[in-house]
């Protein structure tokens, strides 16, 4: 705390502009009573994203509105990006390896079904650039596409505990997603709580383990009715989090919701999950808990949670307007107000 | 190669130095010169000019450390919180300021203490108890200015950051800066006490 600022403090006046710049419930209220998408580009010129849609020609359309709002998203973190030094830096790199992963497995799965390249790579988050994308695209085998990733990305780590270029080719790609991702959010845990600050691991210990834990829960609702084995399961839970171990040692034995609703009775944070008093889905729960949890990161100053709220915020805000857009264009306006608010 | 890394690890060191201490203790002790180990006639050895010259150089160099510090912790929050709200880049120079005066504490003393230095031809026990007391003196205003430029300067940058999120905070977050400056004017009065009764340095 006492020698943050001297590397990171401008950067903390940025993010938390960048957060005084999210959309307000009134906001929200305006955009959900707009009949047109044109209304609701002039409602949006007035808030923080200005005239990002000037150069549109109209007709608009909800993808329109999704790119424009990603790559301003994009733009903004870049800006954090160039300038972060030392743990700073380090800690921003990991927020990228998410969409790594994402984008490898597109690009993998893409080029064994022979998909055209430049069609894959403009499906891919940019969030997750690596230099080394269009060298995946142009690879033939297995064993290519394999060492490339292992050697040209920074995902080399989370390959080698788990894979080997063998079960590339055997193994369901979403059993290899989820095996990297557990081995990402591992080694995020372990940095965030062994080389950086303890208020830093604070806020980023809870919001982690709440993912940890939503990824067991997702895993296990998911896996019912096909032919994933419980070991296999239990094998892509993550080593942290509230339901570690014996909340994930159980759910990896259930056969059904119940059951997993009988598990996470004895869990007060996730015991509301699956209540059915208002027609929200498990996925709109996890939203709002996720933005809670990202909200308290605010409540701390000198530490580096607030990239990683400020990230998660701002794409649940992309994904409000597209929600709410999608709508208006539609004319369905009976589930227009299913965004989650952030403020 | 273990007992070479045990060699030169600290807590080696720290046993070189006990046994040297002991081996050069019970030599000086048995061999009948005990009595010339006498921290009593070293430390009046020291000229009192040492000690009041030291004190002098603390209290105006740890009074900036503790100012330096303080500007740029707010500094750097002034610039990161301005580029989305510019409003608030000059209220704020007000935590500057309040972290500047810190160092003008140091200075104050500083002035006054070396007003107190002067030729003496034997150093009599007047003059050693001027520089006793200008060294603890400036120790004093130094540590208390480094404690308060710290608090100042990190209370500041939280000030920029809540008056950039909402400008009805500024005034309240402040007053926390404006109690955490007091600690300086603290030190100032007892550095000042200290040394009210110290003689100048005369004939």
């Amino acid at each position: 705390m006492l020698t943050f600022n001297v590397d990171d403090g401008y950067l903390e006046g940025i993010v938390r502009g960048f957060r005084s710049g999210l959309l307000s419930s009134s906001q929200y209220m305006n955009l959900t009573q707009c009949e047109t998408l044109e209304d609701m580009k002039l409602q949006l010129s007035a808030t923080d994203y200005g005239n990002f849609l000037a150069n549109e020609p109209p007709p608009l359309t909800t993808s329109v509105y999704f790119a424009r709002l990603t790559e301003r998203l994009v733009a903004d973190f870049a800006y954090l990006r160039a300038n972060a030094v030392g743990r700073a830096g380090k800690f921003l790199e990991y927020l990228t390896y998410a969409y790594m992963i994402d984008n490898v497995i597109l690009l993998i799965t893409g080029t064994l079904h022979q998909r055209d390249a430049s069609e894959l790579l403009d499906k891919c988050h940019p969030l997750g650039w690596f230099d080394a994308m269009p060298a995946l695209t142009v690879a033939t085998t297995i064993q290519d596409l394999y060492s490339v990733a292992l050697v040209e990305t920074p995902l080399g780590p989370y390959f080698k505990n788990c894979l080997s270029s063998h079960d590339l080719d055997e193994l369901n790609i979403e059993i290899i997603r989820n095996t990297l991702y557990k081995a990402y959010l591992e080694d995020f845990y372990r940095f965030v709580t062994t080389e950086l600050d303890d208020v830093t691991a604070d806020t980023m210990k809870a919001i982690l383990e709440f993912e940890a834990d939503r990824r067991v829960i997702n895993i296990t609702i998911n896996s019912f009715g096909t032919e994933l084995s419980k070991d296999d399961r239990y094998k892509l839970f993550p080593n942290f989090g509230k339901l570690y171990p014996e909340g994930a040692a159980r759910l990896a034995r259930v056969d059904d919701v119940d059951a997993v609703k009988a598990v996470l009775e004895g869990y007060p944070d996730y015991r509301h999950l699956f209540d059915t008093a208002d027609n929200k889905t498990l996925e709109d729960r996890f939203f709002e808990r996720e933005v809670q949890l990202n909200k308290f990161a605010f409540m701390s100053q000198f530490q580096f949670g607030v990239y990683y709220a400020i990230l998660r915020l701002r794409e649940q805000e992309v994904r409000n307007i597209v929600w709410i857009a999608e709508c208006v264009a539609q004319g369905q306006r009976d589930r227009i107000n299913n965004y989650v608010t952030i403020f | 190669m273990g007992a070479l890394g045990y060699a030169s690890s600290p807590a080696a060191y720290a046993v070189y130095t006990v046994a040297a201490t002991i081996v050069i203790g019970l030599y000086l002790t048995l061999t009948g010169y005990g009595e010339s180990f006498d921290v009593g006639s070293y430390l009046l050895a020291i000229s009192p000019y040492m000690w009041a010259s030291t004190g002098i150089a603390l209290a105006i160099g740890l009074s900036v450390v503790g100012a330096a510090w303080g500007i740029f912790a707010v500094g750097a929050s002034i610039l990161g919180a301005g580029v989305k709200a510019p409003r608030i880049t000059t209220k704020n120079l007000v935590s500057i300021i309040f972290c500047e005066a810190v160092a003008i504490y140091g200075i104050i003393v500083a002035i006054v203490f070396s007003a107190k230095l002067g030729a003496v031809s034997t150093y009599t026990a007047a003059s050693y108890f001027t520089g006793y007391a200008i060294f603890w003196s400036g120790v004093t205003v130094g540590l208390c200015n480094v404690a308060c430029g710290v608090a100042v300067g990190l209370t500041g940058s939280s000030t920029a950051l809540a008056d950039a999120h909402d400008s009805q905070l500024f005034v309240k977050v402040l007053v926390i800066g404006i109690f955490g400056s007091v600690i300086g004017m603290f030190g100032l009065i007892v550095a000042l006490l200290q040394t009210g009764k110290a003689p100048d340095f005369k004939v």
